[in-house]
């Protein structure tokens, strides 16, 4: 692939420091993300996916939060420390999110409408045509039906499904190259979540967008990415084109991940599982994060936190067996 | 399959009433369940799947009579649980019981883990405390939670514990049948197999029956003997397992099933279902789910379908069969 890298993260560190010790959320996560590419984020709760997303734009509480490490580099520029002004004229306008949570994520006093056009005031981005106009215009790409009439419509007044088309509706107001999608599918049913993942897919080829689509299941990385990162205990473990990630993981956490997931196309006895439970990012374990649960533990995972290893060109792991140097010793 | 029918439910229906107004004049009816017609077996899993509002968390309610039936017949062991008294309703809950999905919000946040579980023994009239905790520590073990847990507040635990916690307050009087209300929906993939695993194995090993509510047409593909699939209150489909993944015959099955993400390669041409599932205060005419349906025939907006067995075993209401 020789598309233009858009989005670079480097060796990102997000702490938030809470009267009872510092929460490690993000804990060294880098990625790049190209043009016209979706790049998934995966993991489990708490580790660190949507922390990742909030940190690029810099939408984290802060205090108590806070980047003490690393660098988001969108064409050259450092997002973690350009101005405020300047980080505000990319927000919604270069780089768009979509949040999971529809329902709080949208103002319950203000109509539809108004919610996406403030948007495309604000970045006056509506030379063709009015505000209104281009309103409509999402809303249809969307496929809400009756545009003109929804648009007059308060949040409470939609369902879940539609609530959530509107807020990327939003977040495509002023056509961002990049759109992050926070588990955007997550609340909805699964005939709406189809609907969802469709208009996706066709956007992303329609309009050459990048998205980082953040969510725990694994089945809808297939659908819509073409690389996924997986995301354990503050850092990425593994990253790879989505059908090496799922024929071949390299990392045991990402093997443990896929197995213990059923599936609706195999028949299994007995699912296979992950033991243990997802670690506390405020006491996150020595060397490897994941050694307490990993079936092929060593001793040198205890103490010493593996780097990100090559395994197949693409593909790229952070795990101790894939290091020649290690393995030989043994 | 031709063990004991532990479980009949006969046209049952609850509904709820909707007023409105200063002076509340009732408006209509919310028809939550509409009818539903059921068997369980012993040790039998039934998986009941359905969109969020299809009634299902409310079936499983009702069947307790944690929620009051409006109409329609709920027998257990031939026992009929809408005619029972306050006091042998307690006593039937001991042999029915139910796991919720929300384990934050299902345990009481005041009381030991101990405590709660021993509270279900105590409301079964367990007088002998020596008893009561030899029984509670032979629960805890037998859901993989450690002894020492007995003393600890619920906040204290992550999901999966508190799930199995849950579990362990369910088992307490060895019940023949436990609704499983999304067990596992509020949690993380990999502690999801491990409930899953778990409730397999107590259901192995105690011959436990479980009517399995969930969203997740794979969960209970795992899980299940058989499946039932509910839209707006009534069921629609009703078949066993390997029948009805196989070849669904509803269009909605059809539907759902196309629906869900795999993670093998991408199957055939996927059924994208128009719009949402409509309000259950006006449900659409004739069969409910003509409005959404990708197979309608001119008489579906007319007439509601009759729920008939095509096959042995397996139902269908649908005008094409």
């Amino acid at each position: 692939m020789s598309a233009k890298t858009l989005l670079e993260v480097k060796d990102l560190k997000t702490w938030f420091y809470t009267r009872r010790g510092i929460v490690k959320a993000v804990n060294g996560v880098s990625f790049t993300l190209d043009e016209g590419e979706c790049l998934c984020l995966v993991g489990e709760s708490g580790c660190g996916k949507s922390v990742t997303a909030l940190s690029i734009l810099r939408l984290f509480d802060s205090p108590p939060g806070k980047i003490v490490e690393g660098k988001v580099l969108y064409e050259g520029l450092d997002l973690t420390t350009c101005p405020i002004p300047q980080l505000r004229n990319i927000r919604g306008k270069d780089i768009a999110m979509v949040f999971q949570n529809a329902q709080s994520a949208l103002n319950p006093v203000f109509t539809i409408g108004d919610q996406i056009e403030e948007q495309i005031n604000t970045h006056r981005m509506h030379h063709n045509g009015t505000a209104r106009e281009k309103a409509v215009a999402l809303l249809e790409e969307m496929k809400i039906p009756e545009a003109v009439g929804a648009l007059k419509m308060y949040p409470h007044q939609m369902s879940g499904g539609m609530k959530q088309r509107a807020m990327i509706a939003m977040g495509l107001s002023c056509d961002p190259r990049i759109l992050i999608a926070d588990e955007p599918t997550t609340a909805v049913d699964v005939t709406i979540r189809a609907q969802i993942i469709y208009i996706l897919q066709e956007l992303k080829a329609r309009r050459n967008m990048s998205i980082i689509f953040i969510t725990h299941d694994l089945s809808l990385v297939r659908e819509i990415g073409d690389r996924a990162a997986v995301v354990y205990a503050g850092k990425v473990v593994e990253i790879a084109p989505v059908e090496h990630i799922l024929r071949k993981p390299a990392h045991p956490y990402t093997i443990g991940l896929i197995s213990c997931l059923p599936d609706i196309s195999t028949e299994v006895k007995r699912l296979p599982s992950i033991p243990g439970n997802t670690p506390n990012p405020m006491d996150i374990p020595s060397g490897c994060p994941f050694h307490p649960r990993c079936p092929s533990v060593m001793d040198i995972c205890h103490t010493v936190e593996p780097e990100m290893l090559n395994i197949s060109g693409v593909q790229t792991a952070a795990c101790h067996l894939y290091d020649a140097d290690i393995m030989g010793k043994r | 399959m031709h063990s004991q029918q532990i479980l009949e439910i006969k046209d049952l229906k609850k509904y709820y009433r909707v007023t409105s107004g200063l002076i509340p004049r009732p408006v209509g009816d919310v028809k939550a369940v509409d009818g539903v017609s059921l068997t369980i077996a012993e040790k039998e899993v039934l998986g009941l799947v359905g969109e969020s509002g299809c009634g299902k968390t409310t079936l499983g309610k009702t069947i307790l009579r944690l929620e009051e039936p409006t109409s329609g017949e709920i027998l257990f062991n031939g026992m009929d649980v809408v005619k029972l008294n306050k006091k042998d309703l307690r006593k039937l809950r001991g042999k029915l019981q139910i796991v919720f999905q929300d384990p934050d919000s299902s345990l009481d946040p005041r009381m030991t883990v101990g405590g709660s579980i021993e509270e279900a023994l105590v409301v079964q009239g367990i007088k002998n405390a020596g008893e009561r905790s030899e029984r509670v520590a032979a629960l805890m073990e037998k859901v993989g939670l450690e002894a020492g847990f007995y003393e600890r507040y619920p906040h204290e635990f992550s999901g999966g514990q508190k799930q199995r916690i849950g579990i362990a307050r369910a088992l307490a009087m060895d019940p023949e049948l436990i609704i499983a209300d999304e067990p596992v929906s509020a949690l993380d993939v990999s502690v999801q197999a491990q409930i899953l695993n778990l409730m397999m194995d107590i259901k192995d090993r105690d011959g436990l029956a479980y009517l399995f509510v969930s969203h997740d047409l794979s969960i209970v593909k795992y899980i299940s003997d058989r499946v039932a699939v509910m839209y707006l209150g009534r069921i629609v489909e009703m078949a066993d397992k390997h029948e009805f993944f196989k070849k669904p015959l509803h269009p909605y099955s059809e539907a759902l099933l196309s629906a869900i993400a795999s993670l093998r390669p991408a199957n055939k041409d996927r059924i994208l279902l128009k719009g949402d599932v409509p309000s259950p205060l006006k449900p659409p005419s004739g069969c409910h789910f003509h409005p959404r349906c990708h197979r309608r025939i001119a008489i579906c907006p007319e007439v509601d379908p009759e729920y008939r067995e095509v096959a042995p075993g397996h139902f269908v209401a649908c005008h094409l069969y």
